[in-house]
């Protein structure tokens, strides 16, 4: 397979084409997903190339038509309803929830519709959809526009959470999730969007619930999410100067979560630190924190750790914001620590 | 009918001889299924045979009926709380109901759902629903797979009048008539949303003028009459499968139980309990097919004897099944999971 450099954004704009290529069933729905619906002079030039809010699904309404690319208005309750409806009859729809903020409005069809009709319905029913949100802060978009929230869909019996972190990894997880029977949330950090990386050409798929080892260390587990990742990388080459040598687990999905690779990293250097740029209580932090003192206690040889966002909603300003992210320094001072 | 048309008639005059003798035998079995089914969960309920909540449909028949009598297997709808005449109407097995409503493994939904969450896809029976108004944006779903698909299948989204004031049916009646989505909306309004009059909660006094919000046709009928049921939704339907899009049916009716098996109804004055009685869409139904000499009193007498021997058998069935083994709980919440995680 040629290996080729590509954007994240490219990377994830290549997964579902690819898809749609191979299934006719898998169709694209969401606000401005194609852009400019009806429009006589983008008709016809057959279609716009403005791909969404942040540009991710370029071009596809011009290679699968608007039948398959479906521009929808700002009704969020009916675009997830839907896609979820279109699951259960024979589709396989990747819906778009522009900002994971928005969830508010449409919870409901998510977890209470997509999320439970299997189990309500005796197992007599697929819901193979993926609702792809972007999350995370940097932006300057303020309180609505910047959360993770990926702990909330992860709390949710019958919904599958997917976060990556490289382009490889998100064409990878994405395909993997368009081909997967359940629900899944998949969420795409706008700060890794323009971030580049190698990835094949070709058809490849990464199952869900493997985490990935970034960095083979022996001194202290550190867990991480999404854009975090790269920032316990960064704190992994600063420590490694004072000695300290990090092991670094990207999650890469939260449900279903790969306890294994998890516990046995503690089990070789019995200390651990978890990053994570989602609200602290009741988090996929949390959660890991659980999980290795519950099942791996003997083998800590000092407390667990989390650097995570603070409680607050994302705030506006950069001096605030940039203090609400967590940071390399934080990470580091935070590692440092397990050694006082 | 046609978009942007408002039309609000009581079709009483329906000429149903132009309706086959299959076909009207077919309206009133299920009719009766239906009212003898809810007649007898009601029975059950009182003796605490039945766990949890039930929401009847008797005195609501003929809507379900008259709708279900123009849709087959392939067709799809979504429901509501009060969703057990959808369900029969729409042909799904009664014993595999009852022993849902009994929580047994043998149950449509292996005793995870509840009268509230039954469903047969394999029947186009999409759900009931606990949320209220949920089904609106599911039934556009359903109508966008056939419209990529290319089939003719047609889905009607049942809503009552409460749902009626939740933003998801605003959002799914101009979604589905955006993308001209063969999906038929049929309102049934009977009065109540829980205690709440649809005089009170509705500010436009009745909800089929909405449908000039979305340009498309909108109709309001007598729901407890099944030819006025079956001649409006027989449109609608033929509309939506023609590739036309949608339509709003505002079908009105009584509930007869109330709210749920239980509720005192201390909202509804006597007389407007027995004025339901008038409008019984059962003895409607009888009175209409003897006037015209369609069916016979015996031919009649003959399905009732039926569907109480159905609704029996049905009992019976639930009452000698088993209880799920309690392990079931940890079963189904995905198609493919690691088991040790749902046990956490």
């Amino acid at each position: 397979m040629t290996i080729r450099t590509l954007t994240f954004r490219e990377a994830i704009n290549e997964a579902i084409r690819m898809e749609m290529r191979r299934d006719p069933t898998v169709i694209l729905i969401g606000e401005d997903v194609a852009g400019g619906a009806s429009l006589p002079h983008l008709e016809a030039t057959g279609g716009s190339e403005w791909g969404g809010a942040l540009g991710v699904t370029v071009g596809l309404a011009k290679e699968f038509g608007r039948k398959r690319v479906l521009d929808t208005p700002i009704s969020e309750s009916a675009i997830m309803g839907a896609a979820v409806g279109a699951a259960i009859t024979g589709l396989r729809p990747i819906a778009e929830l522009m900002f994971v903020d928005f969830f508010g409005v449409c919870m409901d069809q998510i977890y209470n519709q997509g999320g439970k009709f299997r189990y309500m319905f005796g197992g007599k029913v697929q819901v193979p959809v993926v609702i792809r949100a972007t999350i995370g802060a940097g932006l300057r978009a303020g309180a609505q526009h910047s959360g993770c929230h990926y702990s909330i869909f992860t709390h949710m019996p019958g919904l599958k959470t997917v976060v990556p972190s490289t382009p490889y990894d998100g064409k990878g997880l994405l395909i993997s999730s368009i081909r997967d029977p359940d629900p899944i949330l998949f969420f795409e950090h706008k700060l890794l969007y323009g971030m580049s990386g190698e990835v094949p050409e070709g058809d490849y798929t990464i199952p869900l619930g493997v985490a990935d080892i970034k960095r083979k260390g022996k001194d202290v587990t550190v867990v991480a999410i999404g854009r975090m990742v790269h920032f316990a990388l960064e704190a992994a080459e600063k420590l490694s100067k004072d000695g300290i040598d990090l092991e670094v687990i990207d999650l890469r999905t939260l449900s279903p979560l790969d306890h294994k690779t998890v516990l046995e990293s503690v089990k070789k250097t019995h200390r651990l630190v978890v990053i994570d740029e989602d609200n602290p209580r009741c988090s996929v932090a949390c959660d890991i924190i659980a999980l290795v003192s519950t099942r791996a206690f003997d083998e800590l040889d000092a407390p667990p750790r989390m650097v995570t966002a603070p409680h607050t909603p994302v705030p506006f300003s950069p001096p605030l914001e940039d203090y609400y992210i967590p940071s390399v320094e934080k990470i580091v001072s935070t590692v440092k620590s397990l050694f006082g | 009918m046609e978009a942007g048309q408002h039309i609000k008639v009581n079709l009483r005059e329906v000429d149903m001889t132009e309706i086959s003798k299959d076909k009207l035998l077919w309206l009133y079995e299920r009719m009766r299924l239906i009212r003898t089914f809810e007649d007898r969960v009601a029975d059950l309920f009182g003796q605490a045979k039945l766990p949890g909540f039930v929401h009847l449909y008797a005195g609501e028949e003929a809507i379900a009926v008259g709708v279900m009598a123009h849709l087959s297997d392939r067709d799809r709808i979504t429901s509501t709380h009060r969703g057990h005449g959808h369900c029969i109407a729409k042909g799904v097995d009664v014993k595999g109901m009852m022993a849902e409503l009994y929580a047994k493994a043998t149950g449509l939904c292996k005793g995870r759902g509840s009268s509230m969450h039954i469903a047969d896809i394999s029947k186009g029976m999409l759900g009931a629903n606990g949320i209220v108004g949920a089904g609106g944006p599911i039934a556009c779903g359903s109508g966008l797979t056939a419209k990529v698909l290319g089939t003719d299948e047609v889905t009607v989204c049942f809503f009552g009048d409460g749902a009626a004031e939740q933003g998801t049916i605003h959002e799914s009646m101009n979604l589905a008539a955006i993308w001209k989505l063969p999906v038929v909306f049929v309102c049934e309004n009977n009065l109540y949303a829980v205690s709440t009059p649809s005089s009170y909660h509705c500010a436009a006094g009745e909800i089929c003028a909405r449908a000039a919000a979305y340009d498309i046709p909108g109709l309001a009928i007598d729901g407890t009459d099944v030819f006025a049921v079956y001649e409006a939704s027989g449109e609608a339907i033929a509309r939506a499968r023609r590739g036309e899009g949608p339509s709003l049916i505002e079908a009105r009716a009584f509930r007869y139980y109330g709210h749920f098996v239980g509720d005192p109804q201390t909202y509804k004055t006597k007389e407007e309990m027995e004025g339901y009685k008038a409008q019984d869409p059962i003895a409607t139904f009888r009175k209409r097919v003897k006037e015209h000499h369609l069916i016979s009193e015996a031919e009649m007498a003959k399905i009732d004897d039926w569907a109480k021997e159905e609704v029996e058998k049905a009992v019976r069935f639930a009452e000698e099944s088993p209880y799920p083994a309690p392990e079931e709980c940890l079963k189904d919440v995905y198609v493919s999971y690691p088991r040790e995680e749902v046990e956490l």
